[in-house]
């Protein structure tokens, strides 16, 4: 389950927040923090202007390919090109699943394109509201057929495009890199390694593996900065990554995929779940970063 | 999944002000070092581990320093969250930093701290979990032990002591893997389930890397006013032949290690063992009573009045007969000739799919100068016992339980210098 988050603010400009030291921002008081009493009421105390940006164009690259990637799919499916449109399907997920933080952050868009049925009952609604990609996956694995679903596809392309144009003017503030990084990962925890995110297509690796290098390349932006304040931490980041990655590497396919969740054993996923938590723990102090 | 919003929430202009309450931006402390778990701290760039001393002011508290680790002579708490795990390293080394690790936090477990003191950065999850904020240390104990498999991993097999090695395989054992052995367990006790659990809890996460969690199995116990013996889930006393803890020259006899690196540590069997209560229940009172060899309500042997009443399995009646058949629990327990203090705990941990029936039992915990101890008792039990026909064991696990630790010393110290 995703939990929108508003993490990005529309602004004329883009002006971003870090390190800003604006009068108004020092004067907010602390009354919605959660923790004791003696939290300060600070500014981030380091400048991550240079870090937000990279991961901006970060995640408008991965948009733009998400957005290619989407029309070719849509394409396929509604040529009525079955094998084909499901060799697309899972590597054109993989775009979204990369910058899932941002992608989340737009309200009812994430869950129009990437809703699962058991979101969508989940809120009390009918197969009827389901739309997205899995709604495809579904007529694809689950029936065998397009027949029936060009508008779903049409919609699809259309959720696509406006997702792509509101990243265009996403702000990206220190929270969402340094929570988006451990929210790969629980995405991860919680649906791809039971294999509950493609119930119908088993591709469940290719989200897992996306998922891992959106968190890995936050980490990778935020390196420098990490190493200065807790070098050790950056160690064991690379060793628990490359662990992660050695494993996943087990399962790829020789067309550059991977196999189907199907194929795992319980004790696969079991190994796989504890190097993702063994990842997850050390990624989390991320955050040092604005100390 | 979404938020109640109006629909055009992006067009809307969003302020400063309410940017930053709405993701808490404004919201930094600034605080080295207090990001990641205590235990540990830096000075001069050295990593100084803190000595933390018992909190005597602390409501419910059992001490962690002395000669011998808590949880063992301790009064038996309510609850019990055992922990079997495995270790993930293959150096010493690194085994000592554990130790050496958890030691102080140990301490602050049990003085009903937090594991670290709050952190005021709140952008990074914070030291403690919380759960255990606010409840005071509710008697809790932490006894670690290392299991034979330990050795043969850290390659200090010259350490290994000969005693501690796998149970043998008893008859009506049916050994589940996910229940049976590990390199490391964690005993935390207390009179609070959340306490208990809270600790190894974060133990293992202190450790994340390091150990994975093997099994696990929480417990409870119930105490009849004035403190008497607590009875297992088919109602009988469990524990009334055990050594007085307070007798030293018995604990001495039976439970302490009396040389070598483990001297007054002990060892630890623990046993998960399923109770078919169903079957249990449709037995007459007299077999229930001839199964255990004692009276139920009062747990006096059978033909006795007094719980602790001498257990004579000697005597007959009239006709010859054993007064206390021979196929009895407690008979054939006794009549083995070895002692062993047992601290074991109840469980219910929900329906057992196969079955539809209680998925519930005792986890057997006993603490021994010897596993020989145990065993001998378990081969007594053998086929005769009359209680396997209730009973399935589902677990087994042998621990050798480090010595207690002196303040400013930390948790196995005595292993490493004989290294």
């Amino acid at each position: 389950m995703k939990k929108a988050k508003f993490y990005s603010a529309l602004m004329v400009g883009g002006l971003l927040l870090a390190g800003c030291g604006n009068d108004e921002a020092s004067k907010v008081e602390s009354e919605e923090t959660t923790q004791s009493e003696n939290v300060e009421s600070t500014e981030v105390a380091t400048d991550l202007t240079a870090e937000l940006q990279s991961y901006q164009q970060f995640a408008l690259e991965q948009m733009d390919q998400f957005l290619i990637e989407t029309e070719k799919f849509v394409e396929l499916f509604k040529a009525g090109d079955i094998e084909g449109a499901k060799a697309a399907y899972a590597p054109a997920r993989m775009y979204f699943e990369r910058s899932e933080p941002i992608a989340e952050s737009f309200g009812d868009l994430d869950p129009r394109i990437d809703g699962r049925l058991a979101d969508i009952e989940e809120e009390g609604k009918g197969k009827e509201e389901w739309s997205g990609y899995h709604k495809l996956e579904y007529a694809l694995w689950e029936e065998n057929t397009t027949a029936g679903y060009e508008a779903v596809a049409d919609q699809l392309l259309a959720d696509t495009k406006e997702l792509h144009a509101l990243v265009q003017t996403v702000e990206v503030i220190p929270d969402l890199m340094i929570t988006g990084a451990v929210d790969l990962l629980n995405e991860v925890s919680t649906s791809k390694i039971s294999g509950e995110e493609e119930i119908y297509s088993h591709t469940d690796l290719y989200d897992f593996k996306a998922n891992i290098e959106g968190a890995e390349k936050i980490f990778e932006i935020l390196r420098p900065k990490l190493e200065a304040k807790d070098a050790a931490l950056v160690t064991t980041l690379d060793e628990k990554f490359k662990a992660v990655d050695d494993l996943l590497a087990n399962y790829a396919t020789a067309d550059g995929g991977y196999v189907s969740y199907l194929d795992l054993t319980d004790a696969d996923t079991k190994a796989l779940a504890a190097a993702v938590n063994q990842l997850g723990e050390p990624l989390s102090q991320m955050g040092i970063v604005v100390e | 999944m979404t938020s109640k919003h109006d629909e055009k929430w992006y067009n809307k202009k969003i302020s400063r002000r309410d940017m930053l309450k709405l993701t808490g931006a404004g919201v930094a402390g600034v605080a080295i070092g207090a990001t990641g778990l205590g235990g540990v701290m830096k000075v001069m760039g050295q990593d100084v581990f803190e000595v933390v001393a018992d909190d005597s002011t602390t409501e419910n508290k059992v001490n962690f320093y002395g000669t011998h680790q808590s949880g063992i002579a301790t009064p038996v708490q309510k609850h019990i969250y055992f922990a079997s795990l495995n270790v993930l390293f293959t150096s010493k080394a690194e085994f000592q930093a554990l130790l050496q690790k958890w030691t102080p936090l140990m301490v602050r477990l049990m003085n009903g701290e937090l594991m670290v003191d709050h952190a005021t950065n709140v952008r990074v999850p914070t030291g403690d979990t919380g759960e255990a904020s606010g409840l005071d240390a509710s008697n809790l104990t932490i006894t670690v032990g290392v299991g034979p498999s330990l050795f043969s991993k850290l390659n200090m097999k010259q350490l290994q002591p000969k005693t501690l090695k796998d149970l043998p395989h008893f008859p009506k054992d049916q050994l589940q893997e996910n229940l049976t052995g590990g390199d490391l367990c964690i005993q935390a006790c207390a009179d609070d389930p959340q306490v208990a659990f809270h600790a190894v809890r974060n133990l293992v996460r202190a450790a994340s890397g390091l150990v994975e969690i093997h099994w696990s199995q929480a417990g409870f116990n119930s105490f009849p006013a004035h403190e008497g013996t607590p009875r297992n889930l088919f109602a009988f006393k469990d524990g009334t032949g055990n050594p007085l803890i307070t007798d030293k020259k018995a604990m001495n006899e039976i439970v302490w290690v009396q040389g070598g690196w483990l001297k007054n540590g002990t060892y630890l069997v623990a046993r998960p063992i399923q109770m078919h209560l169903e079957t249990w229940d449709r037995t007459s009172l007299k077999d229930q009573e001839a199964t255990f060899g004692r009276h139920r309500e009062s747990g006096a042997p059978i033909g006795k009045k007094d719980e602790f009443a001498k257990f004579d399995i000697e005597e007959k009646d009239l006709e010859g007969k054993y007064i206390i058949p021979e196929t009895s629990h407690v008979h054939l327990a006794v009549k083995s000739g070895a002692k062993m203090l047992r601290r074991s705990f109840s469980y219910a941990s929900g329906v057992l799919s196969k079955t539809g029936t209680h998925d519930a039992g005792l986890l057997f915990i006993s603490f021994q100068q010897d596993p020989a101890q145990f065993i001998a008792v378990q081969n007594s039990l053998g086929r005769l016992d009359k209680m396997n026909e209730y009973v399935t064991h589902r677990g087994s696990a042998v621990f050798a339980c480090f010595p207690g630790v002196e303040k400013g010393s930390y948790l196995g110290e005595a292993l490493f210098n004989s290294l």
